[in-house]
């Protein structure tokens, strides 16, 4: 029993099948307890009035559009490294997921911008390395599209994904040199004293831990479709020869 | 690996078109943004540092999607994979190729499009210093997105959707060397950070680019 077992296709059918519902439900569960908790029985912040709770929205989802940045580089490594199919396929799925979380987080950002900093947009080091991150999705999925073979696809689309993460921490830094920021610092980091306060902590994390299950049930899904589209196209391919 | 290049740059001046085209080019957009912005100096000197760094880029990526097309096309990127020299090598040759076709004219010609847009004095020695340590990189960078899309149809539009995102860390040490050079600030970190951008790149992207071309002459 190890974890490479479940890069056999058949495999990892069938747990992820078994596996799906009680992913989605415990999703349900976590994204209604969390934002209702946050969006109705949380006190109005100080400063904030009641744009306070467009954080339930916006963290986890900029958090979640890196962490899939950095799941597809893993199984882009692991597809390099160990040619397993799911993998590759993994990466697929889980590329315009993170796309919409970025895209999720720039607009509930913009719209939290504007009676805040009065501006919807500001060339703020964190907002530009989303705006960058974005690019960075687009081009990683467009050239998923241009490419017919798949393995020459999911080739390729895993050396953009190395050397794109590279680039994109490298970007992450310059754009810390080139312009200081309205954004505050971390909210949740582990070590800090600035942390937002309980009050909110407890409903944020919650919702954030909705957002993981809710990208791990999207990322399911996809894969489960991107195996059944290849399988289809194997099945049309083989009629075709015979 | 000297032939090769010396092959290329021939290519390159003989074949017509890619050569000036990217001189071209730069100049024109250097030319279109005063009247886009307006005629008054104190504007222009302002955005001039960017202005000429970004024309550069453009200038760089309107001739990648050339750097291995024509080779793939009449299949001597077939032989060049199988010769005895590295693939690497011959990736990092044709960056070099390209670099010295466009990369090098857009340098030396930056300064004198610098006084069309009004450049502050002390700024031309750094546009030119930056020019000359960023547009290696550009060049590296651009031949690395040109072999992930060499077997691609139209792979030019994507090409750039591709390289420009991997532009932003050069250009914004490029650019903000020229103007805090043309401020009087200091420049060390940003010339140093180009500098760091472009050994790096040229070290570890022809690597990256040959596993490319490999998987595409598969």
């Amino acid at each position: 029993m190890s974890l490479w077992e479940y890069a056999n296709p058949q495999k990892f059918m069938q747990t992820s099948s078994v596996l799906l519902p009680f992913v989605s439900v415990l999703t349900a569960v976590c994204l209604v307890v969390g934002l209702v908790w946050g969006f109705f029985l949380t006190p109005e912040a100080a400063n904030f009035g009641s744009t306070v709770k467009i954080i339930y929205v916006h963290v986890p989802s900029a958090m979640m559009a890196i962490n899939a940045w950095v799941m597809m580089l893993v199984t882009s490594l692991i597809w390099l490294i160990r040619r397993h199919h799911v993998s590759a396929l993994a990466a697929r799925a889980a590329a315009p997921i993170g796309l919409t979380m970025t895209v999720i987080a720039l607009i509930t950002g913009a719209i939290w911008g504007e009676p805040m900093w009065g501006t919807y947009w500001a060339w703020d080091p964190r907002l530009t390395s989303f705006l960058i991150l974005f690019l960075f999705y687009l081009g990683y999925i467009a050239l998923w599209e241009a490419i017919e073979n798949p393995d020459a696809a999911a080739d390729l689309t895993s050396v953009l994904c190395i050397v794109g993460s590279v680039f994109a921490l490298l970007s992450r830094y310059a754009v810390n040199f080139w312009n200081q920021g309205l954004h505050q610092g971390a909210t949740l980091s582990l070590d800090k004293e600035e942390n937002i306060s309980d009050v909110y902590w407890l409903p944020l994390v919650i919702c954030i831990a909705g957002f993981v299950l809710l990208f791990v049930t999207l990322v399911l899904v996809r894969t489960r479709t991107e195996i059944r589209a290849r399988r289809i196209k194997a099945l049309v391919a083989r009629e075709r020869m015979g | 690996m000297i032939a090769l290049l010396l092959r290329d740059l021939n290519l390159a001046v003989r074949a017509g078109g890619g050569f000036g085209l990217g001189l071209a080019f730069f100049l024109i957009v250097t030319v279109l943004v005063p009247f886009g912005v307006g005629p008054e100096g104190a504007i222009l000197s302002t955005i001039a540092p960017g202005i000429l760094w970004v024309g550069a880029l453009l200038a760089c990526l309107l001739s990648l999607d050339r750097i291995f097309a024509l080779d793939f096309e009449d299949g001597s990127l077939d032989l060049l994979a199988t010769a005895p020299i590295p693939l690497e090598g011959v990736v990092a040759m044709k960056a070099a190729a390209h670099w010295f076709t466009t990369g090098l004219p857009l340098t030396l010609a930056a300064p004198v499009l610098g006084l069309l847009l009004n450049l502050d004095g002390a700024g031309y020695g750094w546009l030119v210093a930056s020019l000359a340590l960023g547009t290696p990189a550009l060049s590296m960078i651009g031949t690395f997105g040109a072999a992930l899309t060499v077997g691609l149809k139209r792979g030019g539009l994507l090409l750039s959707l591709l390289v420009l995102p991997l532009y932003v860390p050069t250009l914004i040490f490029g650019a903000e060397t020229v103007k805090r050079g043309a401020d009087g600030m200091a420049t060390g970190t940003a010339l140093m950070m180009l500098g760091a951008i472009t050994l790096a790149a040229s070290a570890l992207l022809p690597f990256a680019a040959a596993a490319a071309i490999r998987i595409n002459l598969r």
